[in-house]
This record gives C-alpha cells, structure tokens and sequence, in this order.
C-alpha cells in the first residue's frame, strides 16, 4: 500500500496524475437557487473584512464569511432533501469519509446543452454513452458536462418568467443511475442537480429526489470538467463538517491522467 | 427630452472646504427646528396671551406665559432690504453679497430674514422657516407669489434642488424608482444612476428606465461591502443626491419559522446596508459640500413610519426600519460637517406588491416620487407621506401606548399580513 502511494506522490510530482480544481470561485455576486420570495431564502456569500494590515489588525488579513449551505460549488447531503430526511448518517458531519474520494465518469453533453438551454439527460443517452465508453461502475460520481460553467451572470443563471432554462437529467436516467447503476452521486456545472424546469418533473426535482432518497449526493457548480476524461478521474469532494449541515461549499478536486482530456 | 449641460469642474482648482453659518441655538429655538425639518410654518406664540413673538423667547416678553410654537400666517411686510457686502462670518463672506431683509410679520413681531430678489420697502412678502446649511431654522422672506427662487442663490444654497445635480439611486428594483428618475429627470437632474441588485436576475423596468437620458443603471448590493466599494471607486465623488430606496418587505410574526431568517435579511439591507453606504458615500459627500455649482446636497433615506410604529405582523421589517432610522441620526451628524442633509421620508402600506395585504389607503409610486421631489426643494429634513403614515405620527406624539395596543390587536390593518 505503501508503494501505491509513493507511486501517486510520483505521479504528481512528474504530472503523470493532474490535479484538476472543478470548484468555482466562491464570489459575493455568484448567482444562488432561486426560490419564490415567500420562502426562506439562502444567505448569498458576503465576505466582510475584518482587517487588512490596517488599524483593525496592523500584521494580519481576515474576514467574516457569511453563505448559505447551498451557495457556490457546494455538496447536497442526503439530509437535504425530504426523501432523504430517515436515512442514517444523511448530514455532511456524519457522512462515511470514504464516500468523499471517488472514482467518476463525465458524460459530454456540451454540445447538445449548447444547443438547447433546456436539454435533458435521458437514460438512452446513458446507455449509448456506456456502448462507447463501458458500464458506469457502482459508487462512481456521475457528471454531466455542459460547459454551463463558462457562462457568467444572468447568463448563468439564465432566468425567465416561467423559470431557469438550464440542463440536466430527467427523471428516468435518475431512477436508472440510482437503482441500476448504483452511482455515489450525480454532479453538474449549473447551480442544481436538477434541470432548471425541474420542478414541473414527475417527480419533482428528480436528481434530489432520487439521489437523496437513497443516499446519494449532489455535486453543483462544478467548473472545468472539461479537463476530465470520461473515464479515470478520481475526485476528492469532501464538505465543511458542519453540525447537521445539509450541505456546504466546498473544493472540490480530481485526479486526472496526465496528458489527457 | 433636451438634455442640459453643465459647465465641467476645472481639475486644476481646489475644492473649498464646506464652510457653515453660524449653527448655535438655545434649547428652545430647537422648537423651531423641529418645525424647519418638516416644512411647517409656525413661529412662537404665548400660550396665555397668544401673541406671537420673534426671536423665540424662554417665555412671553409681554405676560411671562409659557411659548408654544403655533401655526402662523405666512405673509409679511418687507421694512427694509440690506445688501451685506463684506460679511464678518466666513460662511455668509464667500457667498456675498448676501440680502437681508427686516420684515413686519402679519402675525405680529418684526424678524430679520434671510431675503430674496427683493428691494422695495413696502413688499409683500412670503415667509418661510426653513433650514440653513448648518442644520438651523432660519427665516426666508422671498417674493409673495414664489417667484423666481430658481434663481436665487441664498435660497437655493438652503435647498436641494435635483437641477443639474448627478443622483444615484440605490435600488432600481424599488417600486417607485421609476416614477422617482422620471421625476428626477424633468427636475433638470444632470445624471442618475440606479442601483441593480442581483443583476443576474431579470429586471422588467430597465427599459423604462434606459430610455430616459442621463440615466443608468449599475450594479450595486448593498448586502456586499465590495459592491458599494466598486460604485463609490468610480462614482462616489460625483454624487450629490443620495436617494437610498432599499428595502427588503417581508411580512411575518415574530415567533414564525421564517422570522429570524428574514429578519436578518431585511436588516442587512436596510440597516447594515445604510451603514455600508455611508462608509462608502458618506465621506465624499460630506466633503463636497461646497463643490462650486454642483456641491453635494442631500442624502434621502426612503423609510417606513412602521420603524416609528411597529405591527406586531411586520416585527423584523419594523425592526430593521427602526434601527435605519436611529442610524439616520449618525450618517446626518457625519453629512452635516459638510453641509449635507439628510431627510427621511416615511411611508406607511405602499402600492409594493409585499404590502398587496393591506388595505388602502396605500401610497403610490407617483405620490412618493412627488414627495421626494417636493422635500427636496424644500430642503427638508422629515417628510411623512400618505395618510396612513401621517396619522401614526400624529397619534405617537398623542398617545403611544394607544398606537401598540391597537397595532397589537390588529384593530388599525386587521391582521392584514
């Protein structure tokens, strides 16, 4: 085991292994979930200053930070979602460590969401995706690529009077990749698991209800994953260990052959 | 529309710093203040003999009675007009010449006024009690029928006329903020810029508010201390009216699941977020208040008179309007080194979709933004707007206890929220 390890410090220090940053920069003007306003609302991130080298602390730089658990590139615990509410060790501070590294599988779907903001990942597409690249492995992370993470701002977020417009699975491929396929968790590059017009699913929000009901986590947010293979990637997304945390921003890294894309 | 354009500051000049006329006053003249601040003309009066008298006496100069201040005819008699060419004071000195006028009030007493284009004993005048730079009631004599104030330098250096002033908007998602920049603009407003928060999201009233000249729109949080930074970086030394619209109404009992949630929400915006731009506004404001032509003027708090009175249905809302207004106290002693005034406009229910629950009457987008305007041509420091906010102010001076009892019980909405 030893060796494995040395083997992997080599690899990093000669760039056979990368280290590939999927995390977005936690900024106070990085858009957030949009609830209807009579709910409770997320606190978006402020980042206050307590000092910079200056009369509130002459050698010394910090700040207050203030988010809600679901702000930024940020982890969905099982906890966070109703269906997810009875299942044992379901928040971010009782979470098994070993499920926090990975291997995952990245399915391209840029091309499609380039085309169609509202473009849905279908269980066909899964099945199709594993005829070329081999059967998704029990306990991987599953990401969808949609290069959403290039996009900024209200672009972004890309609301309209009826909602967001922006990709991500229907509620069939999560059933299949849950039930069938057994993966840890499902990630994506735009702010929810689920596709913006996800609430008017059967059922509703079907990657949290899916994933979360049985366990599984959420990845959102995620920028870069077109530095992934599509397969070999071991990602590292372990969450702030937060009392009874639901979630919570975090970084989130991968391990990529080197050389590859 | 036509635009108008103002004359550039010459870069290479100095910036004077903001000189003020003499601001000592007794604790009784303060009465007059009170009554300067909210645009009421009332002079001091004995409550036993009823004669008014000028300046304010610790008590009646003819029967010793007890004074009161009291409603009083505005018309006046001009007796004498002088020209001060070279004044002592260094404030009234660099504005010179400066016109004064001895003026026999209607209601009785003969004051000394500050005067406007008029020259003639004899003149009718008109009488105003407003406030000058320094914060203090001043008398105003100026042409019986209103005149040419526009034009007259003694009284605009007491207003704060929008014409030709550059004026940021912090909340262009405010339901008044259109009504409010058209109001701006037709004033002669040289630029306006709003405020957009979460620009990432839709926002319907930009055309509107794009179509209008010298108007933009930028973002601005006034949740986030580096979005203020941003603004004040780029445009903080060319604002001279502040007109802070942020709001955030969110309707709720205290002891509901959401209150604490939306509480904090509330008072990051409207307290926290009136600290923030003070920190952020306030200093370059305060220092230009004598900028030549286009000196800082005003800052503008649009608040609600349920920080004064509290509804129980509207606990944090209320609370966080209370602590902006206690704020208010501090952002106006900081602004007012400089000459700057603050005035507050207090709202009761409002056409905001958030206040949809309360009964009518509830002030418009239109009679708001006229409020606005009309305090600041004034240059008055409390406006009260609509009858819903007046009469809770008139009942807090009569009887507060009566005012939370009834706000308690729901008998003066009806639980609307």
């Amino acid at each position: 085991m030893n060796d494995l390890l040395s083997s992997l410090t080599a690899a990093l220090s000669t760039g056979a292994v990368r280290v590939v940053d999927l995390t977005l920069t936690l900024r106070e003007d990085f858009p957030t979930i949009v609830l209807p306003p009579e709910f409770a609302q997320p606190s978006p991130v402020r980042i206050e200053r307590l000092s910079r080298y200056d009369e509130a602390g002459p050698a010394w730089y910090w700040n207050n930070l203030t988010f809600g658990e679901h702000t930024g590139t940020h982890f969905d615990a099982p906890a966070h979602w109703i269906t997810g509410r009875d299942i044992a060790c379901g928040t971010v501070d009782t979470m098994p460590p070993e499920d926090m590294i990975a291997p995952a599988v990245v399915i391209d779907c840029s091309a499609q969401s380039a085309a169609d903001e509202d473009f849905l990942l279908t269980r066909e597409a899964v099945k199709a995706w594993e005829a070329s690249h081999g059967r998704i492995s029990p306990r991987s992370w599953v990401l969808m690529r949609t290069d959403w993470s290039h996009r900024r701002g209200a672009a972004y977020a890309n609301l309209r009077d009826d909602g967001a417009h922006t990709p991500g699975p229907d509620a069939e491929v999560m059933r299949f990749l849950v039930d069938e396929r057994d993966i840890l968790g499902f990630g994506t590059e735009t702010i929810g698991t689920d596709a913006g017009q996800g609430g008017h699913f059967h059922p509703p929000y079907p990657a949290h209800h899916y994933l979360h009901g049985a366990g599984r986590y959420g990845l959102q947010c995620l920028g870069a994953l077109d530095q992934l293979p599509s397969r070999g990637a071991m990602i590292f997304a372990a969450p702030l260990k937060v009392h009874e945390g639901s979630g919570s921003p975090l970084r989130v890294l991968a391990l990529a052959p080197g050389g590859q894309t | 529309m036509m635009v108008e354009h103002f004359p550039r500051k010459n870069p290479l000049l100095r910036t004077q710093t903001p000189l003020l006329p003499p601001a000592a006053r007794s604790r009784a003249a303060h009465l007059l203040t009170a009554a300067a601040c909210a645009g009421r003309f009332e002079l001091p009066c004995c409550t036993t003999c009823n004669a008014f008298a000028w300046p304010i006496p610790e008590a009646c100069p003819k029967c010793m009675g007890e004074i009161a201040l009291r409603k009083a005819p505005q018309g006046g008699e001009l007796l004498s007009a002088t020209v001060a060419e070279v004044p002592a004071d260094p404030y009234f000195r660099e504005r010179a010449p400066w016109r004064v006028g001895l003026v026999k009030l209607d209601c009785g007493p003969i004051a000394v006024t500050h005067l406007g284009p008029l020259k003639e004993p004899g003149a009718r005048v008109n009488v105003t009690l407003m406030l000058d730079r320094a914060g203090q009631a001043v008398l105003h004599a100026g042409p019986q029928k209103g005149g040419a104030m526009q034009d007259d330098p003694q009284w605009q250096d007491m207003v704060a006329n929008p014409r030709g002033r550059r004026i940021l908007i912090t909340d262009a998602r405010h339901f008044c903020a259109i009504p409010l920049t058209q109001a701006l603009v037709k004033a002669g407003a040289a630029e306006v810029t709003l405020g957009l928060h979460d620009s990432w999201k839709p926002f319907e009233g930009r055309g509107a508010l794009e179509s209008l000249p010298c108007v933009k729109i930028e973002s601005l949080d006034l949740g986030s201390d580096r979005s203020i930074q941003d603004m004040a970086a780029q445009i903080g030394g060319k604002i001279e009216i502040l007109i802070n619209t942020a709001d955030v109404l969110r309707p709720g009992w205290l002891m509901s699941p959401r209150a604490p949630v939306e509480a904090k929400a509330v008072m990051e915006i409207v307290a926290f977020g009136l600290m923030r731009l003070a920190r952020g506004f306030g200093p370059a404001m305060a220092s230009r208040g004598a900028d030549g032509a286009r000196s800082a003027v005003a800052w503008v708090n649009l608040l609600s008179v349920f920080g004064r009175a509290h509804p129980p249905e509207l606990a944090g809302y209320a609370a966080a309007h209370a602590a902006a207004l206690a704020l208010s106290h501090a952002v106006r002693a900081e602004l007012a080194t400089g000459g700057v005034r603050l005035m507050t406009v207090l709202t009761g229910p409002t056409e905001d979709e958030w206040f949809q629950a309360f009964p009518p009457p509830r002030v418009s987008a239109d009679a708001l933004a006229k409020a606005v305007l009309d305090g600041l041509m004034r240059g008055l420091e409390e406006v009260v707007v609509g009858d819903v906010a007046r009469d809770l102010m008139a009942r807090l001076e009569e009887n507060p206890k009566a005012i939370e009892r009834e706000l308690a019980q729901g008998r003066m909405y009806g639980g609307a929220a």
